[in-house]
């Protein structure tokens, strides 16, 4: 069994089906919180460095979509969000789509390739689950690699055109590209509170908690964890796919295995199973990359340190924590 | 000249020994997480970082303290496995109650560690090592020259899984052990001190790949990114053999490593993916694994 999110649940005993209506009304605030957020960013902030943010959140929350909700570690998802984002990059660049187009292009190549990586991954459970998912993931790697006329190789796709959205609105200007990112990230976050509320989230948590019985309930529970998976590697091609519109490069880094470390520690150090902590472990994660970057290799030796501080004494992450404290589920 | 299903003998004689010593470290890196594995649940995914140690450890002995090849065979299993005490003594075992996927996630991040202070250390260009002059030169077997170094490794990484298999198989040691893998609690009820057990299982396997660091170094240029790739490989190893048997993963491991060495030599594009693509044919047909129990 692996109830990695349920051992931990953040408010014990209180889950999202119990959510009551001051609990609603907490995350109706919390969205508009959000949305206000998204509006002020680029005023105050540096607009890059929030689509940048903005990116690596949809990407955490798909990713704790598919741990939190469905109990399922893909230690594997920066095939999807790699691989999107070179499809994305390609598109714009060598057929012209228009940006959207090519998002949407993405998108879909990590759909179809969420929905055969878990088909296959989720025949074996728990760790085996994740070292397939890596190994699958590292195959695409390779492919990446050995594929320069399509990827580029070592140099990646670079010179992405941003190109006009829908063919009228230039979006060369920072500002412009600014609130398709805003509105893809608040679509993707709106989708994923819908679905973890909606009957499907409650069976998929049903069968994160205790597989055998909601099998012996009458649910197909492969079903139930293949669709989690696609959704979650769907989204995360979303996330990959704008990233390389907005930085107007692809390249490997992307698809190897340290990215799928990052999306986890993401995760865990914003807090794992929580709606809002995937939005919150972005945050600190890129923006301590980006402060940290003149300590070069030593980033890698403080993200070790914070994935062994994280799992040893703060599982919880920092939006359990919050969420323990004022009793309600976040 | 003969040439053998289109390609030069010599050609193919040379990968299916690169093949085999591939297969070496596959087998003896599967060997160490199926014991760690089997005791603690946990998959180590700092094994890579620990192999990567031991070539290291070789290094400095023989640039620092002017220690030879084989002071190093023995010493850096030892050292190595020294720190994987430690680490299981401070921080494995706090976590022993927990998901065995955050043993992984602690894992993940000490490799990330271990990786990064070496880089910083010693930049990712890579340090050479040399053959140890008793073994340089080779064999002429009249069909391919075989480097006596390699025949080496392969016979010397032969001969440690072998034993591994022999000790847990065969002895008393390995039974306390099998028992403490199927029943921890009653184990320790038989007055068999299962925590120690514990540590020291996890101090072998870590050794074990350490082993295969010193083995691997004069073959491979030594660098923190060595051990990074391969565990991959041998994660993808360990889910076509399955995790159910010592002697699934020494078989697995050889014979992975000649197939990769053979797809060198017939379809060169596809030798760094054909591991993985067996293992979603494995998964396919028999998803615990070639040798594995279901699970």
């Amino acid at each position: 069994m692996t109830d990695l999110a349920s051992a931990e649940a953040p408010a014990a005993g209180l889950t999202l089906a119990e959510t009551d209506d001051s609990t609603a009304r907490l995350h109706r605030n919390l969205f508009i919180a959000i949305a206000a957020v998204l509006v002020v960013a680029p005023f105050v902030a540096y607009p890059v460095f929030v689509m940048k943010v903005l990116c690596f959140a949809l990407f955490a929350l798909a990713f704790n979509l598919l741990l939190g909700y469905g109990g399922l570690l893909s230690f594997g998802h920066a095939a999807y969000f790699g691989m999107a984002s070179y499809v994305s990059a390609y598109t714009a660049k060598n057929w012209g789509l228009t940006p959207e187009l090519a998002i949407l292009f993405g998108t879909a190549v990590g759909a179809v390739l969420g929905l055969v990586f878990g088909s296959l991954a989720i025949r074996r459970q728990g760790i085996y689950f994740a070292m397939i998912t890596l190994a699958l993931a590292q195959m695409v790697f390779f492919f990446s690699l050995q594929t320069p006329r399509f990827t580029g190789g070592e140099d990646g796709i670079q010179a992405v055109p941003r190109g006009k959205f829908l063919g009228l609105i230039s979006l060369a200007d920072d500002r412009a590209l600014y609130w398709l990112v805003a509105a893809i990230f608040m679509g993707g976050l709106l989708l994923i509170y819908r679905v973890i509320h909606s009957p499907f989230g409650q069976v998929c948590k049903a069968i994160r908690d205790n597989e055998p019985r909601a099998i012996s309930l009458g649910y197909r529970a492969n079903q139930y964890k293949l669709m989690v998976f696609v959704l979650s590697a769907t989204l995360a091609g979303l996330a990959g796919a704008t990233k390389a519109i907005v930085f107007q490069l692809a390249s490997l880094t992307d698809v190897y295995w340290t990215m799928s470390g990052e999306v986890v520690l993401m995760t865990l150090v914003g807090g794992l199973g929580t709606v809002f902590g995937p939005i919150v472990g972005a945050i600190v994660i890129v923006a301590m990359q980006n402060y940290l970057a003149t300590l070069g290799a030593w980033v890698t030796v403080v993200q070790g340190v914070i994935f062994v501080l994280c799992v040893l004494l703060f599982r919880e992450g920092i939006v359990g924590v919050i969420s323990k404290a004022i009793k309600k589920p976040l | 000249m003969f040439e053998l299903l289109g390609v030069p003998p010599q050609a193919l004689f040379g990968q299916v020994l690169l093949g085999l010593i591939n297969g070496s470290f596959y087998a003896i890196l599967s060997l160490g997480l199926a014991v760690i594995f089997g005791l603690l649940n946990i998959i180590n995914f700092t094994h890579g970082a620990q192999y990567m140690m031991g070539a290291f450890v070789a290094w400095m002995c023989l640039n620092y303290l002017g220690l030879n090849y084989w002071a190093a065979l023995l010493l850096a299993p030892i050292i190595v496995g020294a720190t994987g005490v430690a680490v299981e003594r401070l921080l494995l075992k706090r976590i022993a109650h927990l998901d065995h996927l955050y043993g992984l996630l602690l894992t993940f991040g000490l490799a990330l560690i271990i990786q990064g202070v070496f880089r910083n250390q010693y930049g990712s260009s890579g340090l050479p090592y040399a053959i140890p002059p008793q073994l340089t030169g080779g064999q002429n077997l009249g069909f391919m020259f075989l480097p006596n170094y390699r025949a080496w490794v392969i016979v010397a990484s032969l001969v440690v899984c072998l034993g591994t298999w022999f000790l847990i198989e065969k002895t008393k040691l390995g039974a306390y052990l099998r028992a403490a893998t199927e029943n921890p609690t009653l184990t320790q009820a038989f007055g068999i001190n299962v925590p120690l057990l514990v540590t020291l299982t996890y101090g072998f396997g870590v050794a074990l790949a350490a082993f295969a660091g010193v083995l691997a170094a004069p073959i491979y240029s030594v660098n923190p990114n060595m051990g990074g790739d391969l565990i991959i490989v041998v994660f993808a190893v360990v889910v076509i053999g399955g995790m159910g048997s010592i002697m699934g993963a020494i078989v697995t491991g050889f014979s992975l490593g000649l197939i990769e060495g053979l797809t060198k030599v017939f379809y060169p594009e596809g030798a760094a993916t054909v591991i993985f693509v067996i293992m979603v044919l494995v998964l396919l047909v028999k998803p615990a694994g070639l040798f594995g129990r279901a699970a």
